[in-house]
């Protein structure tokens, strides 16, 4: 488990350089919303604010099951897949009442991400292919569900949990928040979490002391799923439709960033969910900042990958050759 | 490992037999499903359905070349699909010049991005799935603002769409090109000093620094070749299409990765052949157009039976190879 220690840091000034490498994110996102705040006409509204909080949830909710997957050193490919199973499944459960519609989803969901894990722990796959194949195949599966149509969705009790507010603050935030607190928690107060990141730092030492490696891998891909399945429920939920084409299309690529930039490391071993919050809404801001202004968002994707590549850099510090 | 104990030699042999089935499983599954579908669909076996299937398959074949140098010495190239779109708007936009400009202007510039990639990751040590991800966003964005999200049309001239839509006895050249690059792929990986380095790369980095290879030198050069070849890649898609289209090439290096690993490529890196690839692609699209063939199937379907099949390949390909895993 590689951590940074004091000796990293070295004397004076160059221990305040460390601390800003390793909470880089957070000095990102400041620096943006500074910049939006005195440059950006409207921004400063809790109008606006909200709702850039409520679109980030899609990102951050399947961030956050990466970023416990990650920590075990491996990949999930198949978050957006996941999204769209979700999203199929719940209009035609919605006869039943929303909440059984919302639990069988969840359900199916969750047994997606079993699948990965399954193929991870059990059979030994490389994460990368074992969760492609459900990238590939999930989203056919989804409109398989549903014969590739799109189903609208009219029963208000659904389309709260996108719409309604609790003390003022969307439905979508205060679920994504919840789940950020769990997940924070899990990740750093419970012995499930101290597995993860042994499991992540070395596997086949993890095993050899006694942890229930496979267990911890099944459940890792299990909670990821769930929480994939959560946003496509919340996506689902905002488009009043079930549309398993393009729900969660592509999502994984900017949830895989957002955890990185977070500082997360792809090699495992480490995870920083609080992080990974802040580098999911970083990615939205970013976007957001480009529209507000009328530029072209196409830049923002632009730069978003030059973010990346530098967040990534300024993390390496000077460990490598 | 000239003498061993019986035991040894057990060990040894079972590898051999288990390594042969992993290097051939694919083969072996292609022609059972070549077999299969030649009896019982009528227009499976006819010429225009097979040269179908292998120009589908001649873009992402293209590609896998690349690829698999790049899997070999343990890395990975997410920023290919992308590197295809700009290509064919890279042609689309430099065709009017000279057409011989719009075939190597984009592999030049889709091989100096590879280039970059490679500094990134030898030099620089960051990670190749990160330094390629940000490929695959940043590139797709550029190929949107260069085309100005908009597909540019390829009239002529005749020599350029020659290379998409034109035969070289009887084939069609994106196919000819991609088992060019295969041939050429293979002889060197295999035959070269260049191709030995790539697979003590991928085995070990710190042996192979120390045996004397120039481990950056190695990387940079794969990365380079995957980033020209996906440039190449997207010339031809823009020939056939007789358009540069900022949206093609999608999911490709998705396609182009689960290509290589059918073929026998480990993704750890260290070991792979060319011809696995060949066949991993081959396998790849014909399980599509098996199932186009089979008719009722919609798109969807198509896309869940191949998840599926992915699954059933390589779990069959992980168990017969497994080391001993916790």
């Amino acid at each position: 488990m590689a951590r940074p220690t004091t000796a990293d840091a070295g004397p004076g000034g160059y221990a305040i350089l460390v601390r800003l490498r390793n909470n880089g994110v957070y000095v990102a996102l400041a620096l943006l919303v500074l910049f939006n705040l005195f440059f950006t006409t409207n921004f400063a509204t809790a109008g606006t604010i909200l709702g850039l909080l409520s679109q980030a949830t899609f990102v951050l909710l399947v961030a956050l099951g990466l970023t416990l997957v990650i920590g075990t050193g491996g990949i999930d490919l198949s978050v957006g897949a996941i999204m769209a199973i979700a999203s199929a499944v719940v209009p035609l459960y919605l006869g039943y009442s929303w909440p059984v519609a919302v639990i069988v989803a969840l359900i199916f969901c969750v047994l997606a991400g079993m699948l990965n894990g399954f193929l991870v722990a059990y059979v030994g796959m490389q994460p990368i292919v074992a969760t492609l194949a459900l990238f590939v195949g999930g989203r056919g599966f989804a409109q398989v569900l549903v014969n590739g149509q799109l189903q609208t969705i009219s029963d208000p009790g659904f389309l709260a949990l996108w719409r309604a507010t609790v003390f003022g603050v969307p439905m979508p935030v205060v679920v994504a928040a919840v789940a950020a607190l769990l997940v924070g928690l899990l990740a750093r107060q419970t012995t499930f979490g101290r597995y993860v990141l042994a499991v992540g730092g070395n596997r086949t030492a993890s095993y050899l002391s006694g942890h229930p490696v496979r267990v911890v891998l099944l459940a890792v891909y299990a909670i990821s799923g769930l929480l994939a399945g959560l946003a496509g429920i919340l996506a689902t939920a905002r488009l009043a439709a079930g549309d398993p084409a393009t729900i969660g299309l592509l999502i994984e690529l900017d949830a895989i960033a957002a955890v990185v930039i977070g500082g997360t490391p792809l090699s495992g071993g480490r995870m920083n969910v609080g992080g990974t919050v802040a580098g999911a809404i970083l990615m939205l801001v970013i976007s957001a900042t480009f529209v507000m202004n009328n530029i072209n968002p196409i830049y923002a994707q632009i730069l978003k990958a030059a973010i990346i590549v530098l967040a990534v850099y300024i993390q390496q510090g000077r460990r490598g050759s | 490992m000239a003498t061993g104990t019986t035991v040894e030699r057990d060990t040894l042999r079972r590898e051999r037999i288990f390594g042969a089935i992993q290097r051939r499983g694919a083969l072996a599954v292609l022609v059972a499903i070549v077999v299969v579908a030649g009896l019982t669909l009528d227009l499976f076996l006819t010429p225009r359905n097979i040269e179908d299937v292998l120009l589908h398959a001649s873009f992402v074949g293209l590609i896998s070349v690349g690829m698999t140098f790049v899997i070999i010495t343990g890395g990975i190239d997410l920023s290919v699909g992308s590197l295809v779109a700009l290509g064919g708007v890279l042609a689309g936009l430099s065709v009017g010049i000279s057409w011989p400009l719009g075939l190597l202007f984009p592999t030049l510039a889709c091989g100096l991005y590879g280039f970059l990639n490679g500094l990134l990751i030898a030099k620089a040590k960051l990670p190749a799935f990160i330094v390629t991800l940000a490929g695959l966003l940043g590139i797709r964005g550029l190929a949107l603002v260069l085309s100005g999200t908009l597909t540019i049309p390829i009239p002529g001239p005749p020599a350029f769409v020659w290379f998409g839509r034109g035969e070289i006895f009887g084939l069609d050249v994106p196919i000819v090109v991609m088992f060019g690059a295969f041939a050429v792929g293979a002889l060197v990986l295999n035959r070269s000093r260049y191709g030995e380095a790539v697979f003590a790369v991928g085995g070990s980095e710190e042996a192979a620094r120390l045996a004397g290879v120039r481990v950056d030198r190695v990387k940079i050069i794969a990365y380079t070749t995957s980033g020209a070849l996906a440039g190449l890649a997207g010339a031809l898609v823009a020939a056939w299409l007789s358009a540069g289209q900022p949206t093609v090439g999608q999911a490709w290096e998705l396609y182009a990765i689960a290509s290589v690993v059918l073929g026998g490529t480990l993704l750890t890196g260290g070991a792979g052949t060319m011809l696995g690839s060949l066949v991993g692609v081959l396998l790849f699209y014909t399980i599509q157009n098996v199932i186009n063939q089979v008719g009722t199937l919609t798109s969807y379907t198509q896309q869940l039976v191949t998840g599926i099949f992915l699954i059933v390949v390589v779990a069959a390909q992980t168990y017969l190879t497994r080391q001993r895993t916790y």
